[in-house]
């Protein structure tokens, strides 16, 4: 492997873990506030990318991403009021099985919506053929978008849980929604907002990959594994670590493809999920102590 | 107590006098082409009672019970479709004919084949899949919840790909021309048209045979044990149960059940495709299991058959996997406790008492 190829797998592998930290995000933020994981995180990803594709049919790129990102956010807090709200008193079975319902729900929704094709939204700066050079690699400007668009998320998120009156109030309910109700906070409306920021990261990470990986309607369940790895791997809970977990666990994918075939690249995350599972549920960064107070 | 022993087969009667009641019914109105669907489904019924054991009974969530189906089916279609016809002379093949192990047979293009018989490839498909579920479920069933859905999940996906990525199970296409299977001399598991009625009552026999097997583990000690295990499992562990040893086991014969039902299946139809491991079929099978009531395994039959025949029957039209998506939804929401549950028929039993025989009382 010369040193060029190692960079492009690092670019790849980067832009693949991204999207997987988008979902993992995502997972976080609603576990958060509910101790619940949502199946249909993946889902979101894949509305995000569709809507922005249907929508760039006839507007700009901008604004078209804006309204599927509002939309996706609108279906996630749909999914909260209707859905998740009237089940607080169900077991945990109950909640994975009526997110996982859901999740094909939206899925065979779209089905019915954008058919079969795989679709792809326009590049975001110049086209497929275009590429900046980078230390000597080639790589896609769109590349350097999902970057981008990855640190600038990650930076907002921080200063949104650590510094806004609305990021705190959230914190807390993860924390205690106890005694975040008796602090005043309106925890039933935390949880809304959780659902409907974290369809919202999701959607907005659909489209920044949308051009690279391309959007199908039946890609959601392959992310909402993956993204569950990275979520586990980063350590339940927390939003940024998971960040790193995604850009670690794509360029594993990344660098595995050439090793051994393509086909097997799921194979070797799922594995990763299953031993990190095993061996290490708090994830790489996580304590172990603080894993072990929690209730899954 | 020999009364309440009969007492627990009454269901089993009612079973086999639905299956011949439906053959009839189909004969009188000369719609035997429903008794292929009726086959199908019994398969698919199969897995869903071994993952209702998993699931309802010890409740440890599966969501990879497709892909045990599929270990089940592309076993024996690997193995029972390769041709020995110019290899006889070799070390295996002569020993293997020298077991009877070999059947020979007239391709439909008039060529010989030589290959295993399925009986070889049936043992072969209930052994991988219970160990693989030995191999999975030790570690895996330490997990709980959300962990061990994503799990089971991963697994199921794990399997789909080696499928699809794998020139010997066929890739995208599967596997196809897999030989029928000769049960006994006059009787073989196929999907020709001429034993249709045979392979009907075959394959609800045998999940006759299944029912029984399962009514008896449920009320014996380890019957008791799994429903501890489900109520909580800090609390059977403490009666002296073993928990971990017990999940583990229920977890392979939920295995076994599919894979001797994707074994089945394979025969039937002559081949198998990877569609048959997807997340979606696996699903399928959770939102049976969910709407025949979670630790009910007649719902899980009543309801199996009942949504597999539509399904396969193509009610559903374009809407088929977004069915299963609202069931699943729907009980949860309105009826956690399943479609089918108990209560319903004590309820009905009161109103009859209430309303009929009282009347006649008077």
């Amino acid at each position: 492997m010369t040193f060029d190829q190692v960079l492009q797998y690092i670019f790849s592998g980067i832009t693949v873990g991204s999207i997987y930290a988008f979902v993992a995000i995502g997972y976080n933020i609603i576990y958060n506030t509910t101790g619940i994981i949502n199946f249909a995180q993946g889902e979101f990803v894949m509305l995000g990318g569709m809507i922005a594709y249907t929508f760039s049919g006839f507007m700009a790129l901008l604004p078209s991403v804006i309204i599927a990102v509002l939309l996706t956010a609108a279906v996630g807090g749909v999914i909260e009021n209707v859905f998740i709200r009237r089940m607080r008193r169900t077991s945990v079975l109950g909640m994975i099985v009526i997110t996982v319902g859901l999740s094909i729900l939206i899925r065979e929704f779209s089905l019915y919506i954008w058919d079969e094709q795989i679709r792809a939204l326009p590049f975001f700066t110049g086209s497929e053929i275009s590429s900046v050079e980078i230390i000597g690699a080639r790589i896609s400007p769109q590349v350097l978008w999902v970057l981008a668009v990855t640190a600038v998320l990650t930076v907002a998120l921080y200063i949104f849980l650590k510094f806004t009156l609305t990021g705190q109030a959230m914190r807390a309910c993860s924390e205690n929604p106890k005694a975040a109700l008796l602090c005043g906070i309106r925890t039933d409306r935390m949880i809304s907002l959780s659902f409907m920021v974290s369809a919202g990261i999701g959607a907005l990470g659909g489209c920044v990959v949308s051009p690279l990986t391309q959007t199908h309607y039946a890609m959601g369940s392959d992310l909402a594994v993956k993204g569950f790895t990275v979520a586990i791997l980063g350590g339940l809970g927390n939003p940024l670590s998971a960040v790193a977990a995604g850009l670690l666990l794509g360029l594993i994918e990344s660098f595995s493809i050439s090793v051994l075939p393509m086909a097997y690249k799921d194979v070797i995350s799922i594995l990763i999920l299953l031993i990190i599972l095993v061996a290490k549920p708090s994830g790489l960064f996580g304590s172990r102590a603080a894993a072990a107070l929690k209730d899954y | 107590m020999l009364k309440n022993r009969m007492k627990q087969y009454t269901p089993v009667a009612i079973l086999a006098a639905a299956i011949l009641l439906i053959q009839l019914i189909t004969l009188i109105s000369g719609t035997g082409y429903l008794l292929t669907q009726l086959t199908m489904s019994a398969w698919y019924v199969l897995a869903a009672v071994g993952l209702c054991m998993v699931m309802g009974y010890a409740g440890q969530i599966s969501m990879g019970q497709a892909g045990f189906f599929a270990i089940g089916g592309y076993t024996t279609a690997v193995l029972s479709t390769i041709d020995f016809t110019d290899r006889l002379s070799g070390g295996l093949p002569r020993l293997l004919d020298s077991m009877h192990m070999l059947i020979t047979r007239e391709t439909i293009y008039g060529d010989t084949m030589t290959y295993l018989t399925p009986w070889a490839s049936l043992i072969a498909a209930i052994l991988i899949a219970a160990a693989a579920a030995l191999i999975v479920g030790i570690p895996v069933l330490k997990l709980k919840g959300h962990y061990l859905a994503m799990a089971t999940m991963g697994f199921g996906i794990i399997i789909n790909r080696v499928v699809l990525g794998t020139k010997a199970f066929g890739e995208a296409d599967g596997i196809t021309n897999v030989p029928p299977f000769k049960v006994l001399p006059f009787f073989e598991v196929s999907g020709d048209f001429n034993i249709r009625i045979g392979n009907y009552y075959f394959a609800w026999l045998i999940v006759i045979i299944a029912m029984v097997l399962l009514i008896n583990l449920i009320n014996s000690r380890s019957g008791r044990a799994l429903k501890a295990l489900h109520g909580s499992e800090e609390a059977a562990d403490a009666m002296g149960v073993n928990t971990a040893r017990t999940k583990v086991i229920i977890f392979m014969i939920g295995a076994v059940f599919a894979a001797a039902a994707g074994f089945f299946m394979t025969h039937y139809n002559g081949g198998i495709g990877p569609s048959e491991s997807s997340v979606v079929k696996s699903v399928r099978y959770v939102s049976i299991v969910a709407v025949g009531g979670m630790a009910n395994i007649w719902g899980t039959l009543m309801m199996g058959m009942v949504l597999n025949f539509l399904s396969l029957r193509g009610v559903f039209g374009h809407f088929d996997d977004a069915v299963f998506g609202i069931i699943l939804v729907l009980i949860m929401m309105f009826m956690p406790d399943g479609f089918i549950r108990k209560a319903v028929f004590y309820d009905i039993r009161n109103f009859v008492n209430r309303k009929i025989i009282k009347r006649g009382d008077k």
